[in-house]
């Protein structure tokens, strides 16, 4: 396969954009001392190049609109073409930032209806009290979420504080954010159900802990039962309640955090208001809380007084700023039309199928892998490949290779840690039953495979031009830009 | 409107291999006592009444004024191939590079990025990038701690005040010291910043072209600096290294800029894209994605996530950073962008964005009671000093359908005349010569 990169396809002097025209007087340029030495080398191609080149390359990769991409954790729903269409109205896209310093409310009315109808709608399908779109990503929105226990706890005079306990099943994002606001990390396994161990959570609460996180449904795709003892047990220590939305998708209508006791959340509106991954990013963490962090919230908020919204830009407590303005605002304005557009039943509708479509997943595939936690799972289900792996050394991730070849993208492996040969699957709602059964169907003949010739595994994927990177050369023969 | 393609007996069939007779059954794992109080939310809309409802809502945004507003946030070129690229949905809808081998697409142009973001800033080495300009600063400075081992950091008066808010949040959570050296007018406090470099400095934060619009040598600083120890960590705007030092000659340690202007929308401040480069040294401490080339397993070329020893997802509480996403499809804008400018387009349209602001001053100038308020040249924006207050100045051109720029006294005491004015490649010698005359009606 061709993988020349865009320098390599470079001829000097070509052009591929036509600016305007330079049609004032000139002045002097700037001093030598000022001036940039060397041009920077950038690649010369015309238009059509760049067209072919980026075409050609959008064609190597897998994606929700071509394929089935069950990847646990990261909610990969179809993302609505209305959605853009909305987005790319030029009210929106053009709007400069800088108003908001100037004070110009007027001119950004439309905008800042976007976001208080965002924070509305978020309060409501999460029982919070106040939210900001500040955040520019979930874990942005887990960081924020610290600070603001940080700040709660430093306003009590909490000093004693320092620990955050955390359930071993949890995202890699929770940790390490706990250790950025200068926490240290409890972690708590997990039981034989799933659930964060009861028992040693119980243990290990004390005056000490500052806040528990936790992630419900949590990464097994299992919902706690114990969740609001967790919570009554926390608050009796003075221990704030986060709860990581990310999988928020599950129990849209169902379940709302704010109503069983969290204080504080993130929810990644990314994945459950389907705007688009782009590849990784960009994605918006809007932060909730209830009562008790309001105060702290990043300080540009908005408020409404006789129909006319304003700018809320003294806000005395708050932790400050985090991002600039209002965040990723053009992915707020995604979610909410999103939201609008399903609604109410649309949001319980898309829990329920998601849930339908894990728990489908989960039965078909029982008999042929091994079940972790064999229960009515939410979003996403765990299986593991470790009985194909003692038996016949075939990993997950030998099983996600076989995968792609046949243009399903594999679910997330490896992750939960605490499961063995992971392999996570999640559906999302707007999967149909037959791409379904089409991939249970690949995941039941993998196993076949693994059963007759498990040494063939070694030679997917064959179709996608490039087969198992070497990983190892990759850091040892450090290429990480072309050099040209 | 719902987006699922289940029919009544499609669910009647699924259910009964789960062997549930009801969806609701699917929920029982809930507890009564963790339900959902209330779920108050309007029913859903078709997509024609959305749009049309979204079409109204965009109209309260006013948008349709000639634009000499900048601070960081610019209205420059942005090809239609841009947008054409970046939408098609084999980049749009896909996910973060995870398998290799079914995202070789994202991956390539991911390091062609970094290989355009090393050409453009002179630096060795980049990551896949971070949200902003803002948060790429704040990351670049708690990098600079992690690398010398040091608590303090200086922060020049002339970095944008809005990244200058978010390292302050940053770093006061982690405990870690800062100072912001003020400015004297628009150039920085050299003399005070000499007399605070020492042994406990992990790092001195500065911006060129600064927020006043200023450019500024920081050779002798960045030297200083070095001869302590110390990081010279850089803030800078994309476009005007077309024409400025770089931040590879000026041996600066961390390149940061916010990526708004490489071919990206203003979108009202975000989504954006930063930009974090730097010496190859420091590789293992930089936060976010790092793509590699390498081999497959028969030596065909491929690009991979690499050096992920440093991420969260591997090393949890140890990681460089909690970042997980990159702003992918805007860096691969900013990708798109550059590959159409190329090596000669970008000097020169680095040099029409300083051609025509200096017009612009230099007809400004001739205004009596008009003063250039800087004294060191700049690229394309600068500061003016007018006998209005600039709040009244700001709205009066307002409305003869001209955004004046960033009004200074909003932010900085005894900026109360004061606006700040950018001039791009857009703005032609017509409409310059309009806002000319509109300055000298009100006036």
């Amino acid at each position: 396969m061709n993988s020349k990169t865009i320098f390599e396809k470079s001829q000097e002097n070509r052009v591929g954009i036509k600016l305007p025209p330079l049609d004032v007087d000139t002045s002097p340029i700037l001093p030598e001392y000022l001036r940039r030495k060397a041009k920077a080398k950038l690649p010369e191609l015309s238009e059509f190049d760049v067209i072919r080149h980026f075409t050609n390359l959008s064609s190597k990769n897998f994606s929700i609109d071509k394929n089935f991409y069950p990847l646990g954790s990261c909610t990969m729903k179809y993302n609505p073409k209305i959605i853009e269409k909305i987005a790319s109205l030029e009210g929106f896209s053009s709007l400069h930032p800088h108003l908001i310093t100037n004070d110009e409310e007027d001119s950004v009315q439309g905008a800042l209806e976007v976001i208080d109808d965002l924070q509305n709608y978020l309060c409501e399908i999460t029982g919070m009290e106040a939210f900001t779109t500040t955040p520019q990503a979930g874990a942005h929105g887990e960081m924020l979420g610290m600070m603001l226990i940080d700040s709660y706890h430093k306003e009590k005079n909490n000093k004693q504080k320092k620990y955050v306990i955390i359930p071993d099943s949890s995202h890699g994002t929770n940790p390490a954010t706990v250790t950025m606001i200068g926490y240290k990390v409890i972690t708590i396994k997990s039981d034989e159900n799933g659930y964060m161990d009861f028992e040693e959570f119980k243990k290990k609460m004390n005056d000490e802990v500052a806040a528990v996180m936790l992630t419900v449904p949590n990464t097994l795709g299992i919902f706690n039962k114990k969740i609001k003892d967790l919570c009554d047990i926390a608050h009796e220590y003075d221990a704030l309640m986060y709860y990581d939305g990310a999988n928020m998708n599950a129990i849209l209508g169902v379940v709302r955090p704010g109503d069983i006791g969290f204080d504080v959340m993130h929810i990644n509106v990314h994945k459950t208001f389907a705007t688009p991954h782009g590849g990784g990013g960009p994605g918006s963490g809007p932060v909730g809380v209830n009562h008790k962090l309001k105060e702290f919230l990043p300080d540009l908020g908005i408020y409404k007084k006789d129909d006319k919204y304003f700018f809320n830009k003294n806000m005395e407590n708050s932790i400050g700023k985090i991002s600039p303005f209002f965040g990723n605002y053009g992915i707020s304005l995604r979610a909410i039309a999103y939201m609008k557009i399903l609604g109410k039943e649309g949001m319980q509708n898309a829990s329920k199928k998601a849930v339908l479509n894990a728990n489908y997943i989960l039965a078909r595939l029982k008999p042929y892998f091994d079940v972790p936690y064999d229960m009515i799972c939410m979003h996403e289900c765990v299986l593991s490949a470790k009985s194909l792996k003692k038996k016949y050394e075939v990993s997950a991730m030998d099983i996600a290779k076989y995968l792609i070849d046949f243009n399903l993208h594999a679910p997330t492996v490896y992750f939960p840690l605490t499961v063995p040969e992971a392999i996570m699957i999640e559906p999302t709602e707007t999967e149909n039953k037959q791409s379904i059964d089409e991939f249970c169907d690949k995941m039941i003949e993998a196993v076949k495979l693994a059963e007759t010739n498990p040494k063939e595994f070694l030679n997917y994927p064959k179709t996608l031009g490039v087969c198992r990177p070497d990983d190892t050369r990759a850091i040892k023969e450090l290429d990480v830009r072309s050099i040209h | 409107m719902p987006y699922t393609a289940h029919t009544p007996s499609e669910v009647k069939e699924m259910l009964e291999v789960i062997g549930l007779q009801s969806e609701d059954e699917l929920f029982s794992p809930i507890p009564n006592e963790a339900k959902a109080k209330a779920f108050d939310i309007p029913d859903g809309l078709d997509e024609w009444s959305a749009f049309d409802s979204f079409k109204e809502l965009s109209k309260k945004n006013k948008v349709d004024k000639i634009c000499f507003m900048g601070g960081g946030y610019y209205d420059h070129i942005i090809p239609s191939a841009v947008d054409a690229l970046a939408g098609r949905s084999e980049f749009y809808t896909a996910y973060t590079p995870y398998q290799a081998e079914a995202s070789q697409g994202t991956l390539q142009a991911l390091y062609e990025y970094q290989s355009l973001a090393c050409e453009l800033s002179g630096m060795e080495i980049s990551n896949a990038s971070l949200y902003d300009g803002g948060t790429a600063l704040a990351e670049a400075a708690l990098m600079s701690v992690r690398i010398t081992r040091r608590n303090k950091i200086l922060i020049d008066g002339g970095v944008n005040p809005e990244y200058i808010k978010i390292i302050k949040t940053y770093l006061s959570f982690r405990d870690i010291e800062f100072e912001v050296i003020e400015n004297i007018k628009d150039s920085s406090d050299i003399e005070k910043l000499k007399s605070k470099i020492d042994e406990n400095i992990a790092s001195y934060i500065f911006q060129n072209p600064n927020f006043f619009g200023s450019v500024q040598d920081f050779s002798e600083i960045v030297d200083i600096l070095h001869s302590h120890k110390a990081l010279a960590v850089m803030s800078s705007y994309p476009i005007s290294l077309g024409i400025l030092q770089d931040g590879g000659s000026l041996d600066v340690d961390i390149f940061c800029a916010d990526g708004q202007s490489l071919g990206n929308y203003l979108n009202f401040g975000g989504p954006s894209f930063g930009m974090l480069a730097t010496k190859q040294k420091y590789i293992r401490d930089v936060p976010g994605r790092i793509i590699g080339k390498t081999l497959d397993k028969n030596n065909k070329e491929m690009f991979v996530l690499t050096m992920q020893a440093r991420e969260q997802h591997i090393r949890r509480h140890r990681a460089t950073s909690n970042i997980c996403t990159n702003q992918n499809l805007l860096a691969l804008r900013a990708t798109i962008f550059l590959s159409m400018l190329g090596k000669n387009g970008l000097v020169d349209m680095a040099n029409m964005n300083y051609q025509k602001s200096e017009y612009l001053k230099s007809e400004l100038s001739k205004i009596d009671g008009i003063d250039i308020y800087n004294d060191n040249p700049t690229f394309n924006e600068f500061i003016i000093s007018t006998p209005k207050l600039a709040t009244k100045l700001i709205d009066e051109l307002n409305k003869k359908d001209f955004l004046l720029g960033v009004n200074m006294s909003k932010i900085y005491d005894g900026f109360d005349n004061k606006v700040l004015i950018a001039t791009t490649e857009k703005r032609t010698k017509k409409e310059i010569d309009s806002l000319v005359n509109a300055i000298r009606e009100v006036l």
